[in-house]
């Protein structure tokens, strides 16, 4: 063990090439013992394959590891854990049908009589945990039955109880709702007061200010610069991950709205399990203005545009677009056709066929139309003329037509669902959490084509969970909770009268 | 994201994706040829095992299959066509095997590529036999040309209908096309047994005692091409089955249709938020899917069969084995053609065509039953037998594009 100040870790001249690439170029990191160290990059910068060579997953070509002063070298992930490091991925690596206990304890399990599973230790062992480091989690409930956000304190507590006194947490707030990130924090918080130091994966420029001690930015496999958070910018920062000065605030003239494109009226919708969620919703959109939607997920956003995209059945009221009323059973064709168009809130779920190419995907909503089909039959040569001046247009980069949608980054992917859909030269531009995993860079490039959109003279319902996001584009702002808008508001709106409508306050309070 | 984005060589994101499903879709690609050769020559080496551990020689033994399916036509030049001599004549038949296994193939990859698992091939190949036999009983008036066609039409549809309940209950219900389709073989075959039994009424009319179909009016028998069409010679129909691959291939490439079906079968969600009626797609790739089956039974009722009795019905197997086609063919038309053609040799090389002096033939149809299974279970251990592939890869070649993890699953 280290000294209560001293470094813990350090990475010297780590180098990892791959043909084609440098992966990591020469990079030193090291890790104070107690501090939040943030690994701050865009995708592709390199982060991730660092942290896999620390923790024995990938084999660096050149440089060393030192732990406690010592150099170290892991040949596995098995050897990073026994040396106190531990990580939590992304994506866990939890058995959902077994409890918290037996998920912590897995593969060092207590043993009794030789053989059986000492239920009872474990559980105690893991309440010690819960205890020492103030997480709230049940330890006999079922993985399955707990939140995202509980499952990822799963993850933590599996670290520290293989005696973890480095642990590395990788974009861990990516799955997390607000609330749940904020609840996070807390707990980083106690863990960096309990001494254990921590390396913080991530590309959110606002979450490494408040958490972070220090902040290390890769660009492009190289170190940039080490900082420690005083003076430390979101300018400054996103500065040095992009290689130039990327637009934070949204640069926009005010809004000269004109007809009304999208009215709707009274609108009930149910969710998949028949309970109400959008409960008597009415608004307008005008052509040449952003509205924007905020509110905390599950308020009934993803119902509200699901039905106004034809993707679920409306219960009662009626929606306009360009002066064509409909109501009752809608259907995604037929708001496709009568001028919607929609960037979906998951690009992979429903925004894109990972498994088709470009050009098919570009091709989505009008492969049944003349030119890329004539009486059934589909001409792939004309879905590829489309694509090659959609790529070039969007500026879609990491590959042609015909390179499968599966293999771009996310800020390319989300680039082809933007295309499609703002090519189509829609009345209405539905856009879901257009920016949702995507880095500054691909941010600003959504974030303009946006505004951009509006100028030219369309309607944009924007729905973003992030706040920032709602107030920088909008030029009006609705807040719904619990299926209703509760609020409404100009460009200039204050974020905390909004902040306080969207988690149910009511307005004689601000006022 | 103008100057951060990587450059147009350098691959895009280096993060790991637990997405499977998405690296799985990128490994079969990149797999291509690899995954079912290697797949094949397993399911081979492990039946050569076995052989040997009955006591014989599996060199003899697969020599002997090799000789029985024809093949060795193949390497005798200048080709003697004449089916007089067994070469040509094993051939043949080999090629009369291939043209059903194509398209009880079909049946199994078409709904397969709208992500549907179409069980119920050999029911769908039953209803088209039972309804050539039908046509080709009745009907003995007409013409040659019309009689054979309105055969092939009535029993293709035939076979779609029956496809098309699975594919209406999937769409309207939800329920799983696995259970309805094997629900509906059982319909089909205990069906048969009732149409051509004693006192049914598809029973021949010549001889009440016997449980089994009327033989097909001259008029309706597809034309023989290659030998002796009473020595059950090779008909045009294996002419219909290659032109079917074609068909397939087309519908799903050049086709709005196809479009819709893939979209579907990839990525249903998305599908639906496209535009396309996904519940419409399950009813038409399931219907698609059971025209071949029923063209199959077709083809054969009116190629060489002429007559089914309800010991056929029971004994029949084939149309199950189209999911060996399909899966060793990895759904695809060329694939699904080669896989055809291995299976019709191994079927035929260890029936009819073997020499039983080489290799004991009771012996040599558990073999092919055996090659079968193991081909269907590599082939859902595929994803193991691409594990070990890309970790061979990875060791290469170290750096595979993967697509960037999402958030929010």
């Amino acid at each position: 063990m280290a000294d209560e100040t001293g470094t813990v870790l350090e990475l010297r001249g780590i180098t990892k090439r791959y043909p084609g690439i440098v992966a990591n170029d020469h990079v030193d990191f090291d890790l104070q013992r107690g501090e939040v160290h943030a690994l701050l990059g865009e995708n592709g910068a390199g982060k991730s394959t660092l942290m896999n060579i620390l923790y024995g997953l990938t084999k660096p070509d050149e440089g060393e590891i030192l732990v406690d002063g010592k150099h170290v070298s892991f040949t596995s992930a098995k050897d990073a854990i026994e040396t106190g490091i531990g990580m939590v991925h992304q994506h866990f690596m939890l058995i959902p049908v077994m409890t918290v206990a037996e998920n912590i304890v897995l593969g060092v399990e207590p043993v009794r009589d030789a053989v059986l599973l000492d239920e009872g230790a474990a559980r105690r062992r893991v309440e010690d945990i819960a205890r020492t480091f103030k997480f709230s989690v049940d330890p006999g409930a079922r993985v399955d039955e707990i939140s995202v956000g509980q499952q990822q304190r799963v993850e933590i507590m599996k670290a520290l109880y293989r005696n973890a006194d480095i642990l590395v947490l990788d974009e861990p707030t990516a799955v997390l709702t607000p609330q749940e990130a904020a609840d996070l924090f807390e707990i980083l918080r106690t863990l960096r007061r309990e001494g254990i130091s921590i390396i913080f994966i991530s590309h959110k420029l606002n979450e490494v200010l408040e958490i972070a001690d220090r902040i290390t930015v890769l660009r492009r496999g190289k170190k940039i610069d080490t900082v420690t958070l005083e003076g430390a910018t979101e300018e400054s920062l996103a500065r040095m991950m992009v290689g130039r000065d990327v637009l934070l605030r949204v640069d926009k003239a005010p809004a000269s709205p004109t007809d009304v494109a999208l009215d709707v009226k009274d609108l009930h919708v149910l969710d998949d399990r028949e309970l109400e969620k959008v409960s008597g919703v009415s608004f307008t959109v005008r052509t040449g203005e952003i509205v924007a939607i905020a509110g905390v997920d599950g308020n009934g956003q993803s119902e509200l545009v699901e039905a106004i995209t034809g993707l679920r059945r409306i219960e009662s009221g009626t929606i306009e677009v360009g002066g064509r009323e409909f109501e009752g059973h809608l259907t995604p064709r037929l708001m496709i056709d009568s001028g919607v168009g929609h960037i979906p809130e998951d690009r992979h779920r429903r925004g894109l066929v990972l498994e088709f190419n470009l050009a098919e995907n570009l091709a989505l909503h009008d492969y049944n139309k003349p030119p890329d089909s004539k009486h059934g039959w589909l001409y792939p040569a004309r879905l590829v003329t489309r694509a090659v001046r959609l790529i070039k247009d969007f500026d879609i980069r990491g590959g042609g037509p015909l390179t499968f949608a599966s293999s771009l980054s996310g800020g390319n992917q989300q680039k082809v669902v933007v295309a499609r859909e703002v090519a189509r030269n829609p009345i209405v531009l539905i856009a879901a959490q257009p920016t949702r995993g995507l880095d500054v860079g691909a941010i600003e490039y959504v974030h303009r084509r946006l505004v951009a959109e509006r100028d030219e003279g369309h309607a944009i319902l924007l729905v973003s969970l992030e706040l920032d996001e709602v107030l920088s584009l909008a030029d009006r702002i609705l807040v719904m909770y619990e299926g209703r808008i509760v609020g409404e508001h100009g460009a200039g709106a204050g974020e905390e009268e909004i902040g306080l409508e969207m988690l149910g306050g009511r307005k004689e309070a601000a006022a | 994201m103008s100057q951060a984005e990587p450059t147009a060589n350098v691959p895009p994101e280096q993060e790991p994706s637990s997405d499977f499903a998405v690296r799985l879709g990128a490994a079969q690609r990149a797999g291509g040829l690899v995954v079912p050769v290697l797949t094949a020559v397993l399911a081979f080496l492990a039946g050569g095992i076995v052989v040997a551990a009955t006591g014989h020689n599996p060199w003899t033994a697969y020599k002997g299959i090799w000789d029985g399916a024809g093949f060795n036509w193949l390497f005798h030049v200048p080709w003697d066509t004449n089916t007089i001599h067994l070469d040509a004549f094993n051939l043949s038949q080999t090629l009369l095997t291939m043209t059903t296994l194509i398209l009880v193939g079909l049946a199994v990859a078409f709904p397969f590529r709208c992500g549907l698992f179409n069980i119920g091939g050999q029911g769908q190949y039953l209803v088209g036999l039972i309804v050539a036999n039908w046509v080709g009983v009745s009907f003995a008036s007409w013409p040659t040309a019309p009689h054979v066609l309105l055969g092939i039409g009535a029993a293709t549809l035939a076979g779609a209908a029956w496809a098309g309940i699975a594919g209406v209950l999937k769409a309207t219900t939800g329920a799983h096309e696995v259970i309805t389709t094997i629900m509906l073989n059982w319909i089909a075959i205990w069906g048969g047994q009732y149409l051509f039994g004693q006192g049914g009424p598809l029973q021949n009319t010549y001889n009440p005692a016997a449980p089994e179909s009327g033989t097909i009016a001259q008029s309706a028998r597809i034309p023989v091409f290659w030998g002796n069409s009473a020595l059950q010679g090779l008909d045009y129909g294996f002419f219909v089955g290659i032109a079917a691959l074609f068909v397939f291939w087309l519908i799903l490439n050049r086709t709005t249709l196809g479009y819709e079906l893939r979209a579907t079968g990839f990525n249903p969600e998305a599908a639906e938020y496209g535009g396309i009626d996904v519940r419409r797609k399950f009813f038409q790739a399931m219907a698609i899917g059971g025209a071949f089956a029923g063209l199959a039974g077709a083809l054969d009722m009116l190629g060489y069969l002429f007559q089914f009795g309800v010991l056929d019905v029971q004994a029949s197997q084939i149309g199950f084995l189209g999911i060996a086609v399909a899966l060793l063919g990895r759904n695809t038309a060329i694939g699904t053609g080669v896989a055809a053609f291995l299976f019709g040799g191994l079927l035929y090389g260890t029936t009819r065509g073997l020499n039983p002096n080489v290799f004991d033939p009771s012996l040599a149809g558990n073999l092919t039953s055996m090659i079968q299974g193991l081909i269907v279970l590599f082939v859902g251990a595929d994803i193991l037998i691409l594990y070990v592939w890309n970790a061979r890869r990875k060791a290469r070649l170290p750096h595979i594009l993967r697509p960037e993890p999402e958030p929010g699953q």
